[in-house]
């Protein structure tokens, strides 16, 4: 028989059997193109077992403190803890990682421009800082609250460094929130202004934002390490980069408690994809045992709102339309962090009321098991 | 995961080096193949059995299933579970959905909204996909008609959704376009799997929150024959987590070469009842592994972040994160145009480009080298200062392409303005902090 009809015959049946055949290695051959044919399983139901894909992971992201209690030389009302993961974020079927997200709200020590959807939660605060912060806390639910001392930009006010500081002190007063300080990004001005931050905050266990490769990084560690505060390390976009400015500093003597990493937050739009697998490939790396990626990974994602799908009331483009701004804008900032939270972000520096509710709402659900209703009911409900 | 070098296609390959393929060597065409820049069949000698091998060896951890004929969409087909270990080729297809309860005119108003939407973002058209038909009211008859109504008024492919064989069987008489037929259970593989193979349909397999009876329903399935399978696993809106951690297995399993679960993804994010939770619920999806979403909301607040999203994750990361720097020309210009500058980052730089063309502005742009950071932060950081704008518009012979010797720099490079006045003595005008200000800006700062 021709071996395409032997094919043919055999596309209908389901099963079939040999008996007292004797296979030679030239027919084998010839055997084998049918063989899918040949090999298709007995048609019906059999009950199969998924085996679960686990994956082992020699590394693990070390836990980092934030804010010191009173008993710890202090005056935080409690300390929040980020990393601790044995697993890709939220691979609840393979380990509970220990510790949520961190959403820490900006607050600027000027007056600065904001989207209206932002801008219409703090307009009122938005030349006081130290309210600022309070509302954040208060209103908002921040876990932490950012001080970005963007005044001692000497291209903005050139505020000088302790006069910047007194900021921090008001703004330690006002919330009892674990904190973190920010530069203006002015490299020749930062590592002063960190230096002097640092030292009013002694004993608070803040973060610096930031140690970087393009200024004195090695006073901002050490600043840090004198004060007893964590240290952010910030490179832009190259992973080499991150893995030689981390090494640094633990050469430096910086404990892998003390310090987190952040690769640029670049917007959805405009390069998110970038800092997404940047993180991703930094957390996968850690997990196998990459010793200079074991930090947890902070985020400015506040960056969300350069684009202009997210600042811009309108499409420019006429005839065209982006939808209600008051929605777009916070779900802009919300995908972002939801996007870099799922690669393996644990601090997330925020503006939107708005857009952390939409993320803390997700991380809530990807946290934790509820009661479930049977999925295939979603046919027969009408839309939402 | 399979790990595939260029060595294990090569033994398979004439090795005649013959050219014909475009490639100068065999060895150069394995590894075309393997990135997937050109396909088996670009080599005219490749036949028989090791045609066969290759054909094995090469195909995709994820098998790609294609719905619909006259606009056809490609659903899975992935390596690789993590973009940045490859990339991934199929972008998460979105279908809109609508029910056999809707009003007419709210029916076709969505289906119109899939056939015609059309959204340019940074060179690239992003579309929708198909259109989901629910068989809300659960009738045959009611589906059928509704189905009917969507497939004339729509070239895009449909999802015929209905758990009931004789709603399926139904539509189908009224579409024949290769729906993808959602979904056969436990229950009714059986006869929804006959029905595939009559229409030639490809089906999904859907087991809610039951990996073993996901795979049973898929091996049933198999077994009549059936290839174009894809799964469902459950979209659980009140307990997220369950739907994330199953797609996460899945396609963990998938990349392991299992040969029963490796089948495209679909996730319902249109079972959200918020749409504000919708749109993060899609999110997610897209992040991990969805090869097809169904979608509820159609308002451009919610729509607009999901193709975003889709856009940037879907973009290969193998392409190079720079543009050449230099000088380029837009439109005619002439010794009076002006002259713009940018970033080598890629972004930046199409999005100006795209800015710049769509108005139609005659002009030079200057695309400073920032090692392929953006406007803001390569000021931040120092790769754009200057010094460095100076040594490249001296390279670019920026003297000699324009009369007026004024530059317009970005806008969130205001800072470097006064010292490249200083040092160039060049009139340094501060652009808009957004290309999408530059038409605006050309408009009335430099024609008056």
């Amino acid at each position: 028989m021709d071996i395409k009809q032997l094919i043919q015959l055999l596309e209908g049946t389901g099963e079939i059997e040999l008996e007292n055949v004797d296979i030679f290695a030239e027919e084998l051959e010839l055997f084998m193109s049918a063989a899918e044919a040949a090999a298709k399983p007995v048609v019906g139901y059999r009950e199969l077992e998924y085996e679960l894909p686990l994956e082992e992971y020699p590394g693990e992201i070390p836990v980092v403190k934030f804010g010191n209690t009173k008993g710890e030389g202090g005056t935080r009302s409690h300390s929040l803890y980020v990393g601790g993961e044995k697993t890709m974020p939220f691979y609840r079927f393979e380990h509970e990682n220990p510790h949520r997200p961190v959403i820490a709200f900006d607050v600027f020590d000027m007056k600065i421009g904001l989207a209206k959807p932002v801008k219409v939660h703090y307009k009122e605060v938005l030349e006081d800082p130290a309210e600022w912060a309070k509302l954040c806390v208060e209103k908002f639910g921040a876990d932490m609250v950012t001080i970005h001392l963007i005044s001692t930009d000497p291209l903005l006010k050139d505020t000088p460094v302790n006069e910047a500081v007194k900021t921090v002190e008001e703004v330690l007063q006002a919330v009892k929130v674990p904190i973190v300080i920010g530069g203006s990004g002015n490299p020749d001005k930062d590592p002063e202004v960190l230096e002097k931050a640092a030292a009013v905050a002694e004993g608070e266990r803040v973060m610096l934002n930031s140690a970087s490769l393009n200024l004195d990084y090695k006073r901002v560690a050490q600043a840090a390490m004198d004060y007893g505060h964590v240290v952010l390390s910030w490179t832009q976009l190259d992973i080499n980069d991150q893995k030689t400015l981390n090494r640094h500093l633990f050469d430096m003597g910086v404990e892998r408690e003390n310090m987190l990493i952040d690769p640029t937050t670049a917007a959805l739009g405009y390069g998110l994809e970038y800092s997404f697998s940047m993180m991703e490939r930094m957390r996968g790396a850690a997990l196998k045992g990459d010793k200079d990626l074991q930090c947890p990974i902070a985020s400015g994602t506040t960056n969300a709102w350069g684009a202009r799908e997210a600042w811009m009331k309108e499409s420019p483009t006429e005839g065209e339309t982006w939808g209600d701004r008051m929605k777009r804008g916070p779900l802009w900032e919300a995908v972002s962090a939801l996007t870099l939270g799922l690669a393996g972000c644990n601090l997330f520096m925020m503006m939107c009321p708005t857009s952390v509710q939409l993320f803390r709402e997700m991380i809530a659900q990807l946290s934790e098991d509820k009661e479930m209703k049977p999925a295939a009911d979603w046919i027969t409900r009408g839309g939402n | 995961m399979k790990k595939l070098g260029p060595l294990d296609i090569y033994r398979h390959l004439p090795k005649t080096n013959c050219g014909e393929c475009g490639e100068k060597t065999c060895m150069a065409f394995a590894s075309q193949i393997i990135e997937r820049a050109l396909t088996l069949k670009d080599c005219p000698y490749l036949k028989g059995k090791n045609m066969e091998a290759l054909v094995k060896m090469t195909a995709p951890a994820v098998r790609q299933v294609i719905f619909g004929k006259k606009l056809p969409t490609k659903i899975g087909g992935e390596d690789v579970l993590y973009r940045h270990e490859l990339t991934y080729f199929n972008e998460t297809a979105i279908a809109i959905d609508v029910d056999d309860q809707m009003a007419e005119d709210e029916l076709l108003n969505r289906v119109n909204y899939v056939s015609h939407f059309n959204h340019e973002r940074i060179g690239q058209e992003l579309t929708l996909q198909a259109v989901a038909v629910k068989n809300t009211s659960q009738h045959p008859d009611v589906f059928a008609e509704c189905v009917g109504k969507v497939a004339q008024n729509t070239d895009k492919p449909l999802i015929l959704c209905s758990f009931l064989p004789e709603s399926l069987q139904a539509a189908l008489d009224v579409c024949d376009d290769r729906p993808l037929l959602y979904a056969a259970t436990k229950d009714t593989w059986e006869r929804i799997g006959e029905i595939a193979r009559e229409h030639d349909c490809p089906v999904v397999a859907f087991a809610d929150n039951d990996l073993s009876e996901l795979k049973s329903v898929v091996n049933a399935l198999q077994s009549m024959g059936l290839k174009d399978i894809a799964v469902d696993p459950g979209t659980h809106p009140e307990n997220f987590t369950t739907t994330l951690n199953n797609f996460v297995q899945i396609r963990r399993t998938s990349t392991s070469e299992d040969e029963i679960l490796n089948c495209p993804l679909i996730g319902i994010p249109g079972a959200f009842s918020d749409p504000m939770e919708e749109v993060m619920a899609a999110s997610v999806m897209i992040n991990r592994f969805a090869d097809l979403i169904i979608f509820h909301n159609i308002s451009m607040f919610a729509v607009l972040p999901i193709i975003t999203l889709r856009q940037n994750i879907y973009t290969d990361p193998r392409r190079p994160v720079a543009v050449e720097a230099g000088l380029r020309t837009f439109g005619n210009p002439t010794k009076d145009s002006p002259l713009l500058a940018t970033t080598n980052f890629a972004l930046t730089y199409y999005t100006v480009a795209s800015d710049i063309e769509s108005a139609g502005i005659d002009c030079y742009l200057l695309v400073f080298d920032t090692e392929g950071l953006g406007v803001q932060a390569s000021v931040a950081g120092g790769q754009l200062d200057a010094y460095k704008a100076k040594e490249s518009m001296e390279a670019a012979n920026a003297a000699e392409q324009v009369d007026h010797k004024k530059i317009i720099i970005p806008g969130m490079a205001a800072r470097i303005s006064g010292e490249l006045e200083h040092i160039t003595k060049w009139e340094v005008l501060v652009g808009p902090k957004d290309s999408s200000g530059i038409p605006e800006y050309i408009e009335k700062r430099w024609n008056d």
